[in-house]
């Protein structure tokens, strides 16, 4: 028909032809095209289908705006759905289809949606929630829900894989002096000036190629050489395919670096993308501005492009866009590239809006052999699948009236330019309009940021490479340098001023023109908005998603803006204009999440005996970070036997347990008893030199913190054990305390978690195990080594090893630790003891069931919003001593006697079980929030029944001998149970004793 | 990403950091009354300009700093470290 691929010219190599898939066929482009200049020469015209209407669109823009072809690129876990076509590069093997539409983008079924076009307009599916308009009909019956369905499928963009993705990312890390995001003339300007002061530079470019508008300039081509020469002599550092996405606080900036979506194959070596954190003393940003269209009659319509998008397809790909081309403009801007076009051997008019135009406009135009029409515009164009008519307007008064129309195959439309003020808007300077320019102007901002060449307002090539000067030599004074002195070029620079027009319309004719055509905004869903209410622009934005597709509004936002503006009867800047918010252009999810993705989301502790609890058939379970042994299945137990095979092995015989992943703070110092004292709820002061102590800690404001035993080494050192979940933040506070609350108090605190590798040594064989491994069996007697008695001594070969007599199972029991290096040779020594004793190795499980059917608690019940009391261990809170908490303990509702307080919890009928996180309830009151709840259940072998943990309003005694229901009603149903004493066994504690 | 300037290892990213609260309270005494502890640990201004708040420099030296910070801007007017002896060493050693 009509676009084709000229015989020379451009940057593409012809000599290098790739092959490519479009929609299952098979096509050709050369090295250097993208995807959508390779689909312009081969003149495929509908590239995808729109949100809604399903209406055929096709190539928008030449760059990151389009808002028309947007395509799927990809097959299987690699599909990638709503590719700009105007910015991926082609690559030999590559396969795109169209989407949102079926069988295909250029026979859509769906496309009979577009009849049906006032159901879908503004606030369809606001409105929709309540009943179809204009009766409102099927309200209230939920009928929504039936026919949602259908419509989300219909209205949409592409679909993502379903399949993980296969692919994998980097985060990375740099700094630089100089930030300089766009390597146009401004941009290498101003890169090469911060270079030349003696800067460190970062120049990145979205694009795969340095140039910016020089590459769409014919004559600019050894211009552009040399600057970027002039930058690697001057070692500018320089990244191209990044895009800078966003800006933030102290000059950080976020880079998106496409590594291989160029490539055929992916790299086995390389990331597909690399997230960039850039911390930057200076950032220039000469991101450029963006050509707008106007909205006139089916301005969507597949051949309807930028007048810039035109320039490009011709200089850079060398692609000749139509045969019969009108250019509509509203400025000076396009006359280059129709004087251009017109010497490819295009048949070319200009339609200018202006009724005059400067002669040195003109001049172009008419020494190239253009038609011109001044005071002229496009009121409709005709064609569906393409462009082949374009009905005209002419000015009239302020409006415009029809005048005739003329035949044509592409329609190239500049409404004017904006200047990319987005990062700057990123932070928070908000845009200042300039109505001689017809654009928003970025903001000046406080912060080390400058903005050079278009995305300051500047339209001509000598006037940005002097902007970007200037920039450079603001970074270089900014970061005590000094660069040569060079005056600041004033904002414009066309020849005739911009006729402002949004929009072309003639009274009486009714017309679809679309503001944000990847929506499917047009004029009078802005104006249904306004007659609907809707007078903020924020507003509007959400009420007709006016700019909130992928392109965020690049070409479409300032019509909207407008059109606002004119139904008010205000000005733009009284309007306003919406905040523009990080990223730029899209970045995949894969990108931000980098290489933490499966295993490596978060880091991975293991305890230094993990390969040897693996040698033992030990299945690890996740606590917090670390990997710590679940249960040890012997052939053929479920996990369910196996943990209560070793519950009952540690009541009877002995068990041993990797228990390294506790917290382990060395606590040091003249102070230190002092320290301890202040931050436990129970007497510290006089614990002597070889003892333990249980010791509880509150926060603040009265709640439990944590809890964990404290060994007395010395005079001044002790030897703190904290839970595995607080162990950092129990470190925290006592940094927190000692460095900001308590100052005089000469402390050390240490974390020593990594240093000791720990074994708990439980059941009523212990200490024979103990006797068999250390070097001096008469340490272990029980007169030298009594319960909550702590000794420093030698195993058997010389290993050092400090233990304790605690116990957290209820047996007797004890905790060695050994420096970790000896953790193997510990865990084997003490396992031949225990094993020839008939022991066992036990895991959390079984962890759990002993603490349970002793009431001992774990953050499970300790979450936050507990006090002491209601742990059942208000004893432990000293009356003759003040401590961290001890003021706020008993506040207000804190004293109640019905909080909820820890109970036991047996079935009722004992062969049932029950589930953690029931509610629990009073029997025929299942309603509401209950009386309390379950926060851990286990299998308890000395019992022979489940048993659970849990807290009730008022305790257990005023529950005993009444039935509860453990309400669980998305699982288990409701279960009747007792209410018992949390001290489910042994509640004397004689067998821990021992 | 607001970069603070630890006085013990420069300047680094706040990710680095532990927020820690207003830096201007004083704790009451431990046997201080409840509301003398209530009007410490809730009763808290929302600053909008600068605040003095304390940090903590987790992922490196450990120390808890006293930072002067604008709410509205991020600016970061001063960092010292928390301990005043802490403080007047460091201020002395330079």
């Amino acid at each position: 028909m009509s676009a084709r691929r000229l015989q020379s010219g451009g940057l593409i190599d012809r000599t290098q032809t790739l092959r490519f898939k479009w929609d299952g066929r098979d096509m050709t482009g050369f090295a250097g095209d993208t995807l959508a200049s390779a689909l312009l020469a081969s003149n495929e015209r509908v590239l995808a289908r729109s949100f809604k209407y399903h209406r055929p669109r096709g190539i928008m823009s030449a760059g990151v705006e389009e808002s028309g072809a947007l395509v799927t690129v990809g097959t299987g876990d690699r599909r990638d759905p709503n590719v700009r076509a105007t910015t991926q590069e082609l690559y030999g093997g590559l396969v795109a289809n169209g989407q949102n539409a079926w069988p295909s983008v250029r026979h859509d079924v769906s496309a009979v949606n577009g009849l049906f076009g006032r159901f879908f307009a503004a606030g369809f599916y606001y409105k929709t929630f309540m009943g179809i308009p204009p009766f409102e009909w099927g309200s209230g019956t939920g009928m929504w829900m039936q026919y949602e369905k259908i419509i989300r499928r219909a209205a949409g963009m592409g679909e993502a894989s379903r399949a993980p993705d296969p692919d994998r990312y980097e985060h990375g890390h740099t700094h630089c002096d100089v930030l300089v995001v766009g390597s146009g003339p401004a941009g290498l300007a101003a890169a090469h000036t911060a270079a030349e002061a003696g800067l460190e530079v970062l120049l990145v470019e979205q694009d795969c190629e340095l140039g910016g508008a020089y590459l769409s300039e014919p004559g600019a081509v050894e211009e552009r050489q040399n600057a970027i020469k002039a930058l690697n002599d001057a070692g500018v550092r320089i990244m191209t395919r990044t895009t800078a996405f966003g800006l933030y606080d102290y000059s950080v900036a976020g880079l998106l670096e496409r590594v291989t979506d160029h490539l055929s194959a992916p790299s086995e070596h390389l990331p597909r993308q690399r997230f960039w954190t850039v911390r930057a003393r200076y950032t220039v940003v000469a991101s450029g501005a963006l050509e707008r269209s106007i909205a006139f009659g089916d301005n969507d319509r597949p051949g309807v492009m930028t007048a810039a998008a035109g320039r490009t397809y011709l200089n850079r790909y060398g692609i000749l866009p139509g045969s019969k081309v009108i250019v509509a403009t509203t400025n000076d801007s396009a006359y280059t590239g129709a004087a251009e076009l017109c010497r490819a051997g295009a048949a070319v008019t200009v339609l200018d809006a202006r009724r005059s135009v400067d002669n040195s406009v003109l001049d172009l135009a008419r020494n190239a052999g253009t038609g011109l029409r001044l005071g002229a515009a496009p009121l409709r164009a005709i064609g569906g699948k393409g462009v082949y008519s374009l009905d005209l307007a002419a000015s009239d008064g302020d409006g415009w009236r029809a005048d005739g129309s003329e035949n044509c195959d592409l329609v190239l439309v500049s409404g004017g330019w904006s200047p990319v003020v987005n990062l700057s808007s990123h932070r928070g300077a908000k845009p200042v309009w300039d109505a001689e320019n017809a654009c928003f102007m970025p903001a000046a901002s406080d912060e080390p940021l400058t903005m050079a060449g278009s995305a300051a307002g500047i339209w001509n090539t000598k006037g940005c490479i002097a902007s970007g000067q200037v920039a450079g030599a603001h970074a270089a004074k900014a970061l005590g340098k000094s660069a040569p002195a060079a005056s600041a070029p004033s904002a414009g620079g066309w020849a005739s001023p911009i006729r402002p027009v949004y929009e072309v319309t003639v009274p009486r004719k009714k017309l679809k023109s679309f503001v944000d055509p990847q929506h499917d905004v047009t004029t009078s869903d802005v104006r249904l908005a306004h007659r609907e209410g809707y007078v903020s622009v924020e507003h509007l934005k959400r009420y007709t998603t006016l700019g909130m597709a992928t392109d965020q509004g690049k070409m479409g936002n300032i019509i909207g803006l407008a059109l606002m503006a004119d139904a008010l009867g205000k000005d733009i800047p009284e309007v306003g204009t919406t905040t523009f918010r990080p990223p730029y252009t899209p970045i995949s999810i894969g990108a931000l999440s980098g290489s933490s993705v499966g295993a490596h989301f978060r880091p991975l502790r293991r305890t230094p005996m993990h390969d040897w609890n693996l040698e033992q058939n030990g299945t690890m379970t996740e606590a917090g970070l670390w990997q710590r042994p679940w249960y040890f299945a012997r052939a053929g137990e479920t996990i369910t036997e196996a943990y209560i095979r070793e519950t009952d092995t540690v009541r009877k015989t002995v068990g041993l347990c990797d228990v390294t992943s506790l917290g382990k703070i060395a606590v040091q110092g003249p102070d230190a008893t002092e320290l301890l004292n202040r931050v436990y709820t129970n007497p510290f002061a006089k614990l002597a030199i070889g003892k333990a102590r249980y010791g509880i800690m509150l926060r603040d404001d009265g709640m439990v913190m944590d809890d964990g035993t404290t060994w007395r080494l010395s005079d001044t050192d002790y030897f703190m054990t904290t839970t595995t979940a607080h162990a950092a933040k129990v470190m925290v506070w006592l940094e927190e305390l000692l460095q900001t609350r308590w100052t005089d108090l000469k402390v050390h605190v240490t974390t020593v978690s990594e240093q000791w590798a720990g074994c708990a040594v439980a059941g009523p064989k212990c200490r024979e195990v103990l006797e068999a491994c250390v070097a001096d069996k008469t340490v272990m007697s029980s007169e030298a080594f009594p319960f909550m008695g702590v000794i420093e001594t030698t195993l058997k070969g010389g290993m050092p090893c400090r233990i304790a007599r605690i116990s957290f199972s209820g047996e007797m029991a004890y905790e060695a630790y050994v420096p970790s290096d000896y953790a193997m040779p510990l865990m084997e020594m003490l396992w031949k003891a225990a094993e020839a004793r008939d022991g066992c190795l036990y895991g959390t499980e079984a962890l759990g069931a002993l603490r349970i059917e002793k009431g001992h608690v774990t953050g499970a019940e300790l979450d936050g919003r507990v006090t002491i009391d209601d742990a059942g261990l208000g004893k432990m809170a000293s009356p003759k001593k003040s401590f961290i908490g001890s003021a706020m303990r008993s506040r207000g509702d804190m004293g109640r006697e019905d909080r909820p307080r820890l109970v036991g919890i047996f079935p009722k009928n004992r062969t049932q079980s029950f589930n953690a996180g029931s509610i629990l309830c009073a029997e025929g009151k299942v309603e509401g929030l209950g009386e309390g709840w379950i926060t851990a259940v286990t299998h308890s072998p000395e019992l022979g029944h489940w048993i659970g943990l849990g807290f009730i309003s008022s305790g257990y005694e005023p529950w005993a001998g009444k039935t509860v229901i453990a309400a669980d009603p998305v699982r288990k149903g409701n279960i009747e149970v007792e209410i018992v004493s949390p001290h489910m066994v042994d509640p004397s504690g004689e067998r821990m004793h021992g | 990403m607001i970069r603070i300037p630890c006085p013990f290892c420069g300047e680094r990213d706040h990710s680095e950091f532990g927020y820690g609260g207003d830096g201007t309270i004083v704790y009451p005494a431990l046997d201080a009354p409840a509301e003398e502890w209530v009007e410490a640990i809730f009763e808290r201004e929302n600053i909008c300009g600068v605040q003095s708040e304390t940090w903590q420099h987790v992922n490196g030296c450990r120390m808890w700093l006293l930072i002067e910070r604008n709410t509205m801007t991020h600016e970061i007017q001063s960092v010292r470290p928390a301990h005043e002896g802490v403080a007047k060493a460091l201020e002395e050693s330079k």
